[in-house]
């Protein structure tokens, strides 16, 4: 198993594993309450996170490890088309700056941990809560399944094989969240995010140097683009709708999964959450210069048997083995951060919007934490599993069944926040109709995140999650106008 | 009113034919690279001219 591993790079990998791993089971200590046995300490941390606190803490499980690999190995594939993520992740921050300060005070007010709180708390319904909470849970999974893809890269990067450091670093993983819950993801955020930082600077700055500079590397790609015949350094005419409408379209999904939300409501306040959606685009401008990786590849002449590897290989051949180590440590790391923010945002939902409403109603604030922490060891090895067991592209393409639903919970989220028009039986039917149709859609175009249709002025090709919203949205509206007609119907099924 | 300061990045930014070309170069980035990273600083600027004004007005 050792074989091939270059020693000072994984003697380099091991000890920062090693430091983080003890900063996990450290954090149960730190900034310390009167007991952990409760949902807000466990799983919000007590909601005190600062300014600095949730920058990182966000900024950590938004920009995950699998973005690092995944985002510049879509750009040495496609090109142009792979930096949508660029504009998705700026347009969202006006976004959580003029709905997120709202949400987590109606949260604070009421003691929401979760989505399904907040809707249960606005529209009193549990089906529409049970909706909510079951689109967040299973949005989430593939996505940790992600995390561990990308912390499998990582690992094999540094030349050791097999399934045994994978399995070994999720439990380690899942052991310290279990005993710290969100204080861990947070401790370890800062060495992650410093980390990650670190390595991307480096990157941007000598990697050019030695391939000839920015303008070198944007030649060599748009070479390599036309000998292969596909792709290219600009967007085809085809591509510019279908780069618009998914950096939209995830831009409003990004902060309804429930991890992102969990860092929104463990935050202090709603100046926290604003402060941070002008800071939080530092991690934006790192993502373009990191994706630009994906063309460094192309300039330095990687061949590759994956995408995947081509930030592995870029360090590998540009960096002393010890820096290529301390890369892969973060980027290991940087997997970390984010699978034990979603494991706790799924744990949150399960145990707050399941077990406490259809399991036991009576569950004291322990019990709670208690159930939350088993669910939170059950996800991870779900994911865990799932990733061994099954092949990777079923990981993927749950991961884009997901961004598709978790969208279709917005109106139920974010209209009640605005607007007392809609009842639940209408957003219910939305969530319903948007989340069958967007699914039926994006399976007969063979799990593709694209759409075709024609609106007469010839096809276009759209993203389905946005499609399926207005579609969501439209059924909403429709039959909150049909049920205001009928009043005397709809107050005595209210009364009932 | 002040707060459609925060529509502007959503136009800059979905307006993709207009960016969607290589001159003027900067630094060696194509125009459609520099335009959108470009729109990052500015983005947070806009959100703190609106953060502010909120702030003053209570």
């Amino acid at each position: 198993m050792l074989a091939n591993v270059d020693s000072a790079a994984f003697a380099v990998f091991l000890a920062l594993f090693i430091l983080v791993t003890g900063m996990g089971f450290v954090a149960s200590r730190w900034r310390k309450p009167e007991t952990l046995a409760h949902l807000d300490e466990w799983g919000l941390g007590g909601r005190k996170f600062g300014t600095w606190i949730t920058w990182f803490l966000v900024g950590g499980d938004f920009y995950t490890a699998y973005t690092v690999i995944a985002v510049p190995a879509l750009v040495y594939a496609v090109g142009a088309y792979g930096f949508f993520a660029l504009p998705y992740t700026i347009i969202v921050y006006p976004f959580v700056f003029a709905v997120m300060p709202v949400l987590w005070k109606v949260a604070k007010e009421r003691g929401y941990v979760t989505a399904g709180d907040v809707v249960r708390g606005a529209y009193g319904s549990r089906g529409l809560e049970l909706a909510v909470a079951a689109t967040g849970v299973l949005a989430t999974m593939p996505y940790i399944a992600l995390q561990l893809i990308g912390m499998e890269v990582a690992i094999k990067a540094l030349g050791l094989h097999g399934e045994i450091p994978l399995v070994l670093a999720f439990l380690v993983l899942a052991l310290y969240t279990y005993s710290s819950g969100l204080r861990a993801p947070a401790l370890i955020a800062f060495v992650k995010d410093i980390m990650i930082y670190i390595v991307v600077i480096a990157a941007i700055a000598i990697v050019p140097s030695k391939l000839g500079g920015y303008g070198a590397i944007f030649t060599a790609a748009d070479a390599a683009f036309a000998a292969k015949g596909s792709g290219g350094i600009l967007l085809s005419p085809a591509q510019i709708v279908p780069y618009a409408s998914l950096a939209l379209g995830s831009a409003l999904a990004a902060f309804m999964y429930p991890h992102t939300l969990t860092g929104i409501f463990a935050s202090s306040g709603g100046n926290t959450i604003r402060k941070n959606a002008m800071l939080l685009p530092a991690y934006t401008l790192l993502l373009g210069l990191l994706a630009l990786l994906g063309y460094m590849g192309h300039a330095a002449g990687l061949k590759l048997a994956s995408n995947n590897d081509v930030v592995p290989e870029l360090f590998k051949s540009l960096f002393p083995s010890w820096f290529a180590g301390f890369a892969f440590a973060a980027i290991a790391i940087g997997a970390l951060v984010p699978a034990a923010v979603m494991s706790i945002g799924a744990a949150n939902l399960f145990t707050r919007n399941f077990w406490k409403v259809w399991v036991d109603p009576k569950v004291t604030p322990a019990g709670e934490a208690k159930v939350a922490k088993i669910t939170s060891m059950l996800v991870k090895v779900g994911a865990l599993l799932a990733i061994l067991l099954m092949p990777t592209q079923f990981a993927l393409d749950l991961q884009l069944l997901g961004g598709l639903w978790i969208l279709q919970t917005l109106p139920a989220l974010v209209f009640g926040l605005y607007l007392n028009w809609f009842s639940s039986t209408a957003l219910l039917a939305g969530w319903a109709v948007g989340l069958a149709g967007g699914s039926w859609l994006a399976w007969s175009d063979g799990l593709k995140p694209l759409h075709t249709i024609d609106f007469g002025m010839g096809p276009v090709a759209l993203y389905t999650g946005l499609l399926a919203l207005a579609l969501n949205i439209v059924v909403a509206v429709v039959v909150n106008l049909v049920l205001k007609r009928a009043p005397q119907e709809r107050l005595s099924r209210e009364a009932a | 009113m002040i707060r459609l300061l925060l529509l502007l990045p959503f136009i800059g930014l979905m307006i993709v034919p207009f960016y969607n070309i290589r001159e003027p170069h900067l630094f060696g980035f194509p125009f459609f690279y520099w335009y959108q990273l470009a729109w990052v600083p500015l983005t947070s600027l806009l959100t703190y001219i609106v953060y502010r004004r909120l702030r003053r007005a209570g």
